[in-house]
């Protein structure tokens, strides 16, 4: 009977001894698997996305871009009006995980060609801030995501006055959201990404970019 | 009853044992030029305010609290400090550039209108650190001021 009980100590004590000591290492295996989880789950909407794209006829953002070259900042809109048609949509997981895509092509961002040493300063900055925004929203509420989507298109917006744009882009205002709010767009049509189904039409364009 | 005091003595050792695993402080006696209080000029109460309720984890010093030396508590508080001072340190306010100060601030004011910061758990600990609504209308009135002057 002692015996046992010895016995059932040294599991006891070596469980808890375990279970300390790998707390930290648990966490960063988490840290992991959440990480691979949200990129299965970026190939997943991708595969959907171009599920989507056939189907897709009432708004030509997606197909458009889908032509258009694969230069950085062109990859860098490509992600931002997927991200916004999901907001349009009131679609929180799927913007989710197209903030963690935008994020990462924010990140592969290269900004060493073609620009003097002030833009590329620029650059940097814009898409230091845009990487932040673009992984708040991609751990974040669907009110949180709109608040930093704001922000984002300000830095987006910032990022075209730079680089340029192959397809004409509109800035859309919709003075109602947060004191008034700008967001970008491939078509003249107004879907306003910061009420969703709320409040679709609110809006107007403010101007055109080419 | 003996397994009782065999379990007892086990724990003990556990908890002694795990005492020795070191954890980062997060401590430091000086505060860089590039402090957000040094830079700004920021009026004394909302210092006091940001210095209870947010410096322990958004500046590269803590005021630790006794029992916060002792573990499993001090693994907890560094994940946090950790977290806390990579999405803003207010001892390096100023290496941000205006683009990112605006970007903090108007989170800053979103986080404390919708009473996210400071955390449930370090306010629980920390009483002193809640906001009334005024403190939280005098912090937000400042906060925007300073990024409408960016």
């Amino acid at each position: 009977m002692s015996k046992l009980k010895s016995t059932l100590g040294i599991v006891a004590i070596a469980f808890i001894t375990l279970t300390a000591m790998s707390c930290k290492d648990n966490k960063n295996e988490q840290n992991n698997a959440d990480g691979n989880h949200s990129e299965m789950s970026a190939d997943e909407d991708h595969s959907k996305m171009k599920h989507d794209n056939s189907d897709e006829h009432h708004d030509g953002d997606k197909k458009e871009m889908a032509m258009s070259g694969d230069g950085n900042s062109q990859a860098v809109l490509k992600d931002y009006f997927n991200l916004k048609n999901a907001l349009v949509a009131d679609d929180n997981a799927k913007a989710k995980t197209l903030g963690a895509t935008l994020a990462t092509t924010l990140g592969n961002f290269d900004v060493s060609s073609n620009f003097s040493d002030t833009q590329k300063a620029e650059l940097k900055d814009i898409i230091e801030d845009a990487v932040e925004h673009a992984e708040h929203i991609s751990e974040s509420d669907i009110g949180h995501q709109r608040e930093h989507f704001k922000i984002l298109s300000k830095d987006v917006s910032d990022m075209v006055a730079i680089t340029g744009t192959e397809n004409t882009l509109y800035q859309q205002f919709c003075p109602m959201y947060d004191g008034g709010s700008a967001w970008l767009s491939l078509s003249k049509d107004i879907k306003n990404p910061y009420y969703g189904s709320q409040m679709l039409n609110c809006g107007k364009v403010q101007k055109e970019i080419n | 009853m003996r397994i009782v005091k065999i379990i007892a003595i086990i724990l003990l050792v556990a908890f002694v044992g795990i005492q020795f695993i070191p954890t980062t402080r997060n401590q430091s006696d000086t505060v860089p030029s590039t402090d957000f209080m040094l830079v700004n000029n920021v009026p004394e109460t909302i210092q006091k305010k940001l210095q209870v309720s947010c410096y322990d984890c958004h500046s590269n010093n803590t005021q630790y609290p006794w029992y916060n030396k002792i573990q499993p508590v001090a693994w907890f508080l560094e994940d946090h400090i950790k977290e806390g001072k990579a999405e803003l340190n207010f001892n390096e306010w100023d290496s941000l550039s205006s683009r990112r100060k605006a970007s903090k601030l108007r989170s800053i004011i979103k986080q404390i209108e919708n009473g996210e910061m400071p955390l449930d758990s370090y306010t629980l600990i920390h009483s002193e650190a809640t906001f009334t609504e005024a403190e939280a209308e005098e912090l937000i009135n400042f906060i925007t001021q300073l990024k409408d002057s960016l």
